[in-house]
């Protein structure tokens, strides 16, 4: 070959290269990708069944049920306006409780009941998921409840 | 008294950057030795400021100066010295004021290691640090002066976030912006090069000590990083594709790509505009690192600020710094072509897929880090990418990545003939298969294909790379430190790859509720609460647990998970109890009370996990040590 030739056969091999990575890539980015609802929205048909997602609200007041000793768990996530029961067995973070923030990833069962594997709460008792902040903003006007462990930002 | 004086010393320290950067580039430009000549001391006056500034701050957290406002929101009369230390860069103002001063420290080890380049040269290196350390000390006095009072003072503070009181994590800031920052060295000469119009293999041989220098120090910040979130936040994990770790990790992959190219434009004087381009981009990965992780745009441990101001500053700075390089590029990028040809397998086309296939790699890393915030940006929706996504487009390109480097670390510049070589590569693979076959036939429990695979091209790696030094030494040919540390660097890479395998395929893990005499299995391990008690700390109490570990009956591992519940921000954490073993980790985490006399308690046993870490630290050598080769300390500017 000559240095022309091979040149042209480098610059062809990477582009094919390139392009082969970018559609893995992007179908890989396509099914694997998480989107986050809010109970409203999974009341309103908008979160997918049969694919993963985040689910993103307030822990209830007085819906965390456990059986005594057993890692089973059920609450309910709200946003004040919609309810979404969740199921999970399992280790939950040292800030899971009642009345705070949660983000689980799971699916939603055919009976309404979310099923989490995996369920975030916040780093510190000042912080609040973003996504979490907002969609119980918007249902109150713009305005965050009164509640102090509703606030995103820490104090100074 | 000497906080004012700490605030005024940094104020002084942007005179002295803006006096560096004037006289440097137009100094340079005009071609003035006595404007030139202002360089050098202006930087050492920028280092011993800002030096003065950061022992000031160090001062009023050691005497507990809780009028000062970042000392009382960061610090306590209970935290232990140490941390009370390391508590300067435990926020936001502190942490820019280290990055910075770790920024002055590289300016000033090149104005003192750089007496053979010419001196324009050196007067536009300098400069162009100056103008980085002008954009940061603005953002640092403006938007986030860490000497702010607070008056009155209150009678404590509110203490260090407890997550951060940790050793690993006092020194991984440090580590990660010394990374960070040395590849704005890098930056730095190949801006001054594109200025002076004039690029040769000297200037790759300037560029390359500095360049490893850097990885290294990142390689090592990062693996800190890693290793604190596994022992420390109670998941067990050593990588979660966090944006948080995505941030610090492209620049990583770009910077490996930039030390590899720059071997080229060392030795054959070929990839010159790429390793511009290459070094370019690391730097402004580094800022884009620091700009996704402070401005609070990403949610995490790091972001101390959700202020849309500082997140703007960086944004711009960002913006002006990556523009302009990207504009000299494109001006003068098309002088410094290279006009050599080189056969397909020789060492420089091995070189040029290493780089294709690391910088894909970035970029995959880079579009799932990036299209949450764009997404969300563009009001497209709330998505989030996790390792469904990272996992597999990570290893494409990787895996090919390991055997190339098992073969290329063998072929020769220019020819490219794997010479006497081509033997022991055939030896090594064929031993590496038959040990993966081994595996196969033995161990091998799942359905992972993966697994046999990652496991033969470690052990490759890791023969292959070791050949070369070691036949060396039977023959008793001279080994030079940077023959050393390449065989250490790739040997590690090898031994990396084994042992995430190793830590992917046969982790054990499984949460269980248990009440104290209960027991629980996990895989072939038994874990077996046997006492909780109540313990105090410094400045917290916890409840301690005792759990016995037993694998076929026989004890392997007694361990202590920890709950604290530290008293001044009242936040609870968990202290993952954890055996370190010799081939494995033994790990418990305790959770929450059940209720009916039973906790939760994570359990997981992680073979050769601690090989990981162990690896990025070799890695990290290798590089230290080639860095240290002889020649790069010869003194003549010719090629």
């Amino acid at each position: 070959m000559t240095p022309r030739q091979r040149r042209v056969t480098l610059v062809v091999g990477i582009l094919a290269g390139v392009s082969i990575a970018g559609a893995l890539a992007l179908s890989a980015f396509r099914e694997n990708v998480m989107f986050f609802f809010d109970p409203s929205q999974v009341a309103a048909g908008e979160a997918p069944i049969d694919k993963r997602f985040r689910l993103g609200g307030m822990v209830r007041p007085g819906s965390v049920d456990r059986q005594a000793g057993s890692l089973e768990l059920q609450f309910v996530v709200t946003d004040f306006q919609q309810d979404v029961p969740v199921r999970y067995s399992g280790v939950v973070p040292d800030l899971f409780r009642e009345n705070q923030g949660v983000v689980a990833h799971g699916r939603l069962g055919t009976d309404g009941i979310f099923v989490a594997d995996e369920i975030l709460a916040k780093h510190d008792e000042n912080y609040m998921p973003p996504e979490v902040a907002r969609a119980i903003k918007d249902k109150h006007g713009g305005v965050m409840p009164a509640n102090p462990d509703l606030r995103s930002v820490p104090e100074t | 008294m000497i906080v004012e004086l700490g605030h005024f010393a940094l104020i002084l320290s942007l005179m002295a950057a803006i006096f560096t950067a004037f006289f440097g580039l137009l100094g340079a430009h005009l071609n003035r030795a006595e404007w030139m000549a202002v360089v050098r001391p202006s930087t050492y006056a920028q280092f011993t400021l800002v030096s003065l500034a950061l022992l000031a701050l160090g001062y009023a957290f050691v005497q507990n100066d809780f009028s000062v406002l970042y000392v009382a929101t960061n610090s306590n009369s209970a935290l232990p010295v140490f941390y009370r230390v390391s508590a300067i860069w435990g926020g936001h103002e502190g942490s820019l004021l280290l990055w910075l001063w770790i920024l002055v420290a590289w300016s000033t080890a090149v104005a003192l290691l750089s007496q053979g380049l010419p001196a324009s040269f050196t007067a536009r290196v300098l400069g162009v640090l100056g103008i980085i350390a002008i954009g940061f000390m603005l953002f640092t006095l403006a938007t986030s002066s860490p000497f702010e009072r607070l008056l009155p003072a209150p009678p404590d503070g509110r203490d260090l976030n407890p997550l951060l009181q940790d050793p690993a994590l006092a020194v991984h800031p440090p580590m990660l912006y010394a990374g960070y920052v040395g590849f704005a060295v890098a930056f730095a000469f190949a801006c001054a090069a594109m200025l002076e119009g004039r690029l040769d293999q000297t200037w790759a041989r300037w560029t390359r000590p500095w360049t490893t220098i850097a990885w290294a120090f990142l390689s090592v910040g990062i693996a800190l990083g890693s290793w604190w979130a596994y022992y420390e936040l109670g998941w067990g994990g050593y990588w979660f594709w966090d944006p948080v770790e995505n941030a610090s990790f492209m620049p990583w992959l770009v910077g490996t790509a930039l030390i590899h190219s720059l071997a080229v434009t060392e030795k054959r004087g070929l990839f010159k505009s790429w390793t511009l381009l290459l070094a370019i981009l690391a730097f402004s990965l580094s800022l884009l690192g620091t700009f996704l992780v402070r401005s609070g745009v990403l949610v995490s441990v790091h972001s101390f600020a959700a202020d849309p101001e500082r997140g703007m500053f960086i944004l711009a700075f960002l913006v002006l710094i990556i523009g302009g390089a990207l504009t000299l590029y494109a001006w003068r990028a098309p002088l410094l072509r290279s006009a050599a040809g080189f056969e397909f397998t020789a060492r420089e086309s091995f070189l040029l897929f290493n780089n294709i296939l690391l910088v894909i790699a970035a970029a995959a890393v880079f579009a799932g880090t990036m299209a949450p915030l764009i997404s969300d940006a563009l009001g497209l929706g709330t998505l989030s990418v996790g390792r469904q996504y990272f996992d597999p487009v990570f290893l494409l390109p990787t895996l090919p990545l390991l055997a190339l480097a098992a073969v290329g670390i063998h072929s020769g510049w220019k020819k490219g003939r794997l010479s006497d070589r081509s033997r022991a590569i055939w030896v090594t693979m064929i031993v590496s298969l038959a040990l993966m076959l081994a595996l196969v036939l033995g161990a091998w429990d799942g359905p992972k294909l993966l697994t046999p695979l990652a496991f033969a091209l470690g052990i490759w790696l890791v023969l292959s790379a070791l050949i070369d030094p070691w036949e060396r030494w039977r023959r008793g040919l001279s080994l030079t430190p940077a023959i050393i540390g390449m065989a250490l660097a790739h040997a590690a890479l090898g031994l990396f790859v084994l042992s995430i395998t190793a830590v992917e395929s046969y982790t054990r893990e499984r949460d269980l509720a248990l009440a104290v005499g209960e027991a629980g299995t996990v895989g072939e391990f038994e874990y077996r609460l046997v006492g909780m008690e109540t313990v105090e700390g410094p400045n917290y109490d916890a409840l301690r647990a005792e759990v016995l570990v037993y694998e076929n009956g026989d004890l392997v591992g007694t361990l202590h998970p920890e709950k604290r519940n530290y008293w001044v921000q009242r936040s609870v954490m968990t202290e993952a109890g954890i055996d370190m073993q010799w081939t494995r980790d033994i790990f418990a985490a305790l959770g929450e009370d059940l209720g009916a006399g039973r906790w939760s308690v994570r359990a997981q046993v992680r073979p050769l996990i601690n090989y990981v870490w162990f690896a990025a630290f070799l890695m990290a050598l290798g590089g230290v040590i080639a860095a240290a080769d002889r020649r790069y300390r010869r003194k003549d500017t010719s090629a």
